[in-house]
């Protein structure tokens, strides 16, 4: 589907992957089966409405804390951490 | 920081982007703000470096007149008459304006099942927004559900991205649907309705109208979900269910402009202005009707904002066509009241706060929920939850107050430099 010269390299809790262009830090932490957080009972939760309302995608985006994942773009070199 | 406009949209759907171009062409100096890093709204959201030729063409117009576009941004607060706080990473600007263009938009409406934190369920439109954002859905089972027009649109899509469709539920009977459809048969969302149920029942996917998803389960992951079809509950297995029950619209800020409100949207006069004066509202604001509806709106809203407003006068029919046709949608497709009955004692219904069914059963209000429970009260400030409470418990949420979204302590301490 997508060129390998095009994927950018990111970092999603430490472990380094590739994206391709334009794929957003949700879709990252979806595509590597990753939780985007964990609630506050202890469920993984994943990303739910993908348009920024509800929170769920929220993760550590480049050090600033609780970023909705699905607004954001990976960029190169972009370190995701999620809870 | 300070800033100044002639016109503030906010929102680059269909609409606002209309809106921002009829205004900009009349010469008027126009902000644009959106919370997502690229124009075209939900509705036009394109896939990696694509754009859609249509947001393409409403960009062109908007980029031969003096405008600011300003993307990854919010309207957080009011802090002054005709001042927006807003906010991009991390930093805000105040921007002091004539006239203000609201083009929120909406969001899906999300009703609580047993199971419905599982990985592998998502929005219906949810998915779809990841999927154009590069999701691999390859070869997957997705099972489409909840109700509303753009279902069968989701499914088709999702399809074509390689998922195996395994069904479409539709919560509202076939009846009513049928009565409906020939109704609007003629219209855009008729049409779309109609060439997605063609493409899907040409490839022998079924298409089940009054039936809903009555619960999830799976291990780590989804692994099949219930559905009650009828008098009959089927088993359906599958990786991915996609899932919302139409819209709601995005009204907070117009809430916090103190717009007046009826029937859970904003009024708005001939000219598209809210009870508040040089407040514009266009699109799902005002009822969910669609691309067509929002561009009209669009379009009044941008002439009146620009003094142009006789200009306006020959779209009100047409306007007024696609207003009838929102309130349509939500009669055909309003809930089936069974839907109250899915959620369990455990269903978690506040997912910020993890506060249960059990626990919002026991409250009154929407306000006495908040106190007991923290329901509505996590960083989603209630937008998935309190729909959800309305249609479970009647609760009505009070007007919210700023910051409409969590927003850095900098831009919550600072008083306005904008004298206005």
């Amino acid at each position: 589907m997508y060129q390998s010269s095009d994927a950018i390299p990111i970092f999603l809790n430490g472990r380094p992957m590739k994206v391709a262009v334009g794929t957003t830090a949700a879709v990252a932490i979806l595509q590597a089966g990753d939780k985007s957080r964990t609630s506050l009972s202890g469920e993984p939760r994943m990303p739910l409405c993908g348009m920024g309302i509800c929170y769920e995608c929220r993760a550590q985006v480049d050090g600033r804390m609780h970023q909705r994942t699905c607004q954001i773009v990976c960029s190169h070199g972009m370190e995701i951490v999620t809870g | 920081m300070t800033g100044s406009a002639d016109v503030i949209v906010v929102g680059a759907g269909p609409g606002g982007l209309e809106a921002a171009a009829t205004a900009a062409e009349a010469g008027m100096r126009v902000c644009v703000i959106d919370d997502n890093s690229s124009a075209g709204g939900q509705i036009w959201r394109s896939g990696p470096g694509e754009r859609n030729p249509k947001t393409e063409r409403l960009l062109r117009r908007l980029e031969a007149g003096r405008v600011e576009m300003r993307f990854l941004s919010r309207a957080v607060a009011t802090p002054a008459e005709q001042v927006l706080r807003i906010e991009t990473g991390g930093r805000f600007t105040d921007i002091e304006y004539s006239s203000l263009v609201l083009a929120t938009g909406g969001r899906e409406r999300f009703l609580p099942f047993p199971g419905w934190t599982l990985r592998g369920i998502y929005g219906a439109g949810g998915l779809e927004a990841f999927v154009k954002s590069g999701f691999d859905i390859h070869r997957k089972r997705a099972v489409v559900a909840g109700t509303g027009p753009l279902l069968l649109a989701i499914a088709a899509h999702l399809r074509e991205a390689g998922a195996r469709i395994v069904s479409v539920v539709e919560q509202v009977p076939a009846q009513r649907l049928a009565r409906f459809s020939l109704g609007l048969l003629r219209g855009h969302v008729g049409k779309l309705m109609e060439g997605a149920a063609y493409g899907l029942s040409i490839a022998g996917i079924p298409y089940r109208t009054g039936s809903w998803v009555t619960s999830a389960s799976g291990g780590e992951q989804l692994e099949k979900v219930m559905i009650r079809s009828g008098s009959r509950i089927l088993e359906v297995p599958c990786d991915l269910l996609a899932v919302g029950y139409h819209l709601v619209p995005n009204i907070e800020l117009a809430q916090l402009l103190h717009c007046e409100l009826e029937g859970g949207y904003v009024s708005v006069d001939a000219l598209q202005q809210s009870s508040v004066r040089g407040v514009y509202c266009v699109g799902e604001l005002t009822g969910i009707g669609g691309v067509d509806k929002a561009e009209i709106e669009g379009r009044i809203a941008g002439l009146a904002a620009s003094g142009q407003s006789d200009g306006a006068k020959p779209l009100f029919m047409e306007r007024d066509r696609h207003a009838r046709f929102a309130h349509d949608l939500d009669a055909a497709f309003a809930l089936r009241d069974e839907l109250r009955n899915v959620p369990t004692a455990s269903t978690i219904v506040c997912r910020c706060e993890d506060v249960s069914y059990g626990a919002l059963v026991q409250c009154r209000s929407w306000r006495e929920a908040k106190l007991h429970t923290r329901c509505g009260m996590g960083p989603c400030q209630g937008r998935i939850c309190a729909p959800a409470t309305k249609f479970l418990f009647g609760w009505t949420s009070p007007a919210p107050r700023p910051p409409l979204f969590p927003a850095e302590v900098e831009t919550l301490a600072h008083t306005t430099d904008v004298t206005a």
